[in-house]
Formats: C-alpha cells, sequence, structure tokens
C-alpha cells in the first residue's frame, strides 16, 4: 500500500470561454469603425507631398476627384470630359450645401487642366476644394 | 459476463476554437481595411462672376508669384528659389498686412510644383499664426479654441488669389 498525501487539486486552467466575446468586440470595432472604398478608381495617379497638410475632420462632406496621369477625370465611377465636371458638381452640390470636392491630382498633371476643372467647380459654385496631398516627413 | 460497454458521450461542444475562428476573423479585417485618413491643402475658391469686373489693388499691397513649366519661380520679378519662399513671405506679409499673394502659372506646369509653391504660402500663414497664438493666448496653434481660432483668422487671414494661368505658344 502506497501513502499518498492528499493534494488538493486546483484548477490549473484559465479559463477561455469568455475570450471569443472579447475578440468579437474587437472585431465589431472594426467592422464599424472601418469605411470601405466606395469607388473603384479608373485612373493612376500619384499624390504629390506637402509638410503644410490638414486633416479633414468630416469625411462625409467629401466628394472626390481624381485626375490621372494622362489627364483623364474621374468622377465617383465614371470618366467624363471636362464640360461635363460642372453638372455633376452641381448635383453634388445641390443634395449637400456644403460638398467639399477633395481633388486627388496626379503630380505630374499639367495645371492647365486642373485650372480647367477648377473654372467648372467655380460655375457649379462648389467653392469648397482640398488638394488631397500626402504629408511629407 | 459479456456486457456490452457503454461508451459515455459528452454532449458539449468545444469553443476552446471559438476564440481561434475569431482571431482569424479579427485579423481579416485588420490587415483588408485601411483607416486612410485624408490630408490635404484645403482652399475655398472665389465664386464665379460672368463679367469679371477689375479691382485695383495698389501695386504695393500685391506679391505676384509666377511659376513657369520648368518650375523656375518669379517673385515681382525676381527669381527666387521655392524653399526660400516661406521666408521672403513671412517678411513680406509681417511688413504688409494687407498683402494679396497672386499665385499665376502657366499651363504647362506641372501640377507637383504648384504645390509646392502653395504649400510654402500655407507654411508661411501657419507661422505666422503659430506666433500670434503664441504671443496673444501663450499656447501652440492646435491647442487653442475654437473662439480663439477664429481671431487668429481675423488678425492674420490668408490672401491667395489663384489668377487663370497664362497660355505660352
Amino acid at each position: 500500500m502506497r501513502f499518498q498525501k492528499k493534494r488538493a487539486n486546483p484548477q490549473q486552467e484559465i479559463p477561455t470561454a469568455s475570450m471569443p466575446d472579447i475578440i468579437f468586440m474587437l472585431l465589431i470595432f472594426f467592422m464599424v469603425t472601418t469605411v470601405l472604398r466606395e469607388y473603384d478608381v479608373l485612373v493612376k495617379y500619384e499624390l504629390p507631398e506637402a509638410v503644410s497638410v490638414e486633416k479633414i475632420e468630416n469625411k462625409r462632406l467629401l466628394s472626390y476627384i481624381w485626375i490621372g496621369n494622362d489627364e483623364r477625370i474621374q468622377i465617383d465611377d465614371s470618366i467624363l470630359p471636362v464640360e461635363e465636371v460642372m453638372n455633376v458638381a452641381y448635383h453634388k452640390r445641390l443634395s449637400n450645401p456644403n460638398v467639399i470636392m477633395s481633388l486627388h491630382i496626379d503630380k505630374g498633371s499639367r495645371m492647365g487642366v486642373v485650372h480647367d476643372v477648377q473654372q467648372q467647380l467655380r460655375r457649379a459654385d462648389a467653392l469648397r476644394i482640398n488638394y488631397s496631398a500626402l504629408r511629407k516627413l | 459476463m459479456f456486457l456490452k460497454r457503454r461508451i459515455s458521450r459528452e454532449a458539449v461542444i468545444p469553443s476552446s476554437s471559438l476564440a481561434d475562428i475569431a482571431f482569424l476573423l479579427l485579423i481579416f479585417f485588420l490587415v483588408t481595411t485601411t483607416i486612410d485618413v485624408d490630408t490635404g491643402i484645403s482652399l475655398v475658391m472665389p465664386p464665379w462672376i460672368e463679367d469679371v469686373e477689375q479691382v485695383k489693388v495698389k501695386s504695393e499691397n500685391i506679391a505676384n508669384i509666377l511659376v513657369d513649366e520648368e518650375g523656375n519661380c518669379l517673385l515681382d520679378d525676381q527669381i527666387v528659389s521655392i524653399p526660400m519662399l516661406k521666408d521672403i513671405m513671412i517678411k513680406k506679409i509681417k511688413a504688409n498686412d494687407k498683402l494679396i499673394i497672386s499665385l499665376k502659372t502657366v499651363r504647362a506646369t506641372p501640377y507637383r510644383i504648384y504645390i509646392d509653391v502653395l504649400d510654402e504660402l500655407k507654411q508661411a500663414y501657419n507661422e505666422l499664426r503659430e506666433e500670434y497664438a503664441f504671443n496673444k493666448f501663450g499656447k501652440p496653434l492646435n491647442q487653442v479654441t475654437e473662439a480663439e481660432m477664429k481671431e487668429i483668422r481675423k488678425a492674420i487671414p490668408q490672401r491667395i488669389s489663384l489668377a487663370e494661368p497664362e497660355k505660352v505658344d
């Protein structure tokens, strides 16, 4: 016969039952906070860099215009000729009077096309613009 | 005695791997989503007017900046390098608080250079505002309240005029 010391048998496992809940909370946080890209960008562009860039606080006001390195202009999901920019911008301004047009323009494009787009925006009375640029380090 | 032994089955679904599955989903969302903050240089353009009436501005109250297609920068008929522009403009704005900066390009000017110049001007204004905020309120610009910011904007308004590009044949 063996004499065994009676041992207390404490639980040695960390309860993991609530771990999935914690992970799910994280998951839901990420799913809610992230915005999926709404548009397919059809033009190629590379943004310029600048030091004095500001963050745009209110993303809901933003409306995007892309100008690619081949000087094609895209608004929403379609490529437009320059003359159409006014119409589209006008409708955007009607639905959202405080719209900020965010201009994603390739850094190599010429000022001529940029100016033409700006004139169209002025005609549509969409006066708030934002030259999208990356923060220079 | 041959009795069939009953295997006792536990009716619990093991939930220890649920966390792993949730982790996988989490990692998927972490990797695929980009929290991209839009950054850029904000401007408000003047409204469109059909017949632009010429407003005469005293020539000493205006600083003409011309940028050509090769990135040469002309400030009041003098060639300046773009990185120098900030310091020159700070001096000029300090000397004359009614100064309007007119930024003009040609149609072939690359956008990158235009942004560089605009950036210099914005930096000059930001530096002046920073200084004003520090002297008046004793704190940096990013800590002032909304009302104080209004006052700063009023004291140092940004007067940048974007002129129509010139056609060069």
